[in-house]
């Protein structure tokens, strides 16, 4: 069920404060965020973020297509895994 | 057989029955346009008039449904939107896995195929002893 539109989007405040200060000087650094849970407001167009994933920190660099999804969707956290994987990297591990 | 817009052409059915065979019309809609078109459900399409099949594309027209290849279009746009901006669900419709959090370890076969027996490939080098 979707969410109820009296509430507005959810974005975790720390998120918020770091992307606003953003915004107003002017800069674009990447934010490194645990906070997947997180809808991408149009505010955040144009900006870089480091997506924790649970191990690692994937970047995504935010579109205005994106606007609506949230920060998670763009950072998957599992592993797509094949049969054959008698290759060079599977022998080294 | 009569034409709907151009293409499409519903045969000796009740109009009711033969409206929902322009792609983008269900049941529900074509009672709506009929209701609205003052046009009963039972009349085999074949014998409506010109009159009253002008006056069903009218209201297909006013009511700005999305049929046929406008709707295909959209919705192949909304696909290729997800694939292109790299989220869950687009990379899910591009590995033709179920999109929606479905279980994979069995079942899952409409939207994975028929069942592929997949044998190990090996590496050439790997028997040879190289790697």
């Amino acid at each position: 069920m979707s969410r109820s539109l009296k509430k507005g989007p959810f974005v975790d405040d720390h998120l918020l404060v770091k992307v606003d200060k953003m915004n107003s000087a002017n800069t674009k650094k990447p934010i490194k965020t645990w906070s997947r849970r997180s809808l991408i407001t149009p505010d955040f167009v144009g900006h870089t973020f480091l997506v924790h994933n649970g191990k690692i920190f994937n970047s995504v660099f935010v579109t205005e297509n994106m606007v609506g999804h949230k920060l998670g969707e763009f950072s998957p956290t599992r592993t797509f895994k094949k049969h054959g994987a008698h290759t060079e990297k599977a022998a080294a591990k | 057989m009569p034409r709907l817009l151009g293409i499409d052409i519903p045969g000796e059915k009740r109009i009711e029955a033969a409206l929902p065979y322009i792609y983008g019309i269900g049941p529900t809609r074509a009672k709506l346009i009929l209701e609205q078109a003052e046009i009963s459900p039972d009349v085999r399409a074949k014998s409506l008039s010109d009159q009253q099949l002008n006056r069903i594309i009218q209201i297909i027209q006013e009511n700005k449904y999305v049929i046929e290849g406008d709707l295909r279009r959209e919705l192949q746009q909304n696909l290729k939107r997800l694939q292109a901006i790299n989220c869950y669900r687009g990379i899910r419709h591009r590995r033709g896995l179920p999109v929606r959090g479905q279980r994979t370890g069995t079942n899952a076969r409409t939207r994975k195929g028929p069942r592929k027996t997949v044998g190990v490939q090996r590496n050439k080098d790997a028997k040879a002893g190289k790697v």
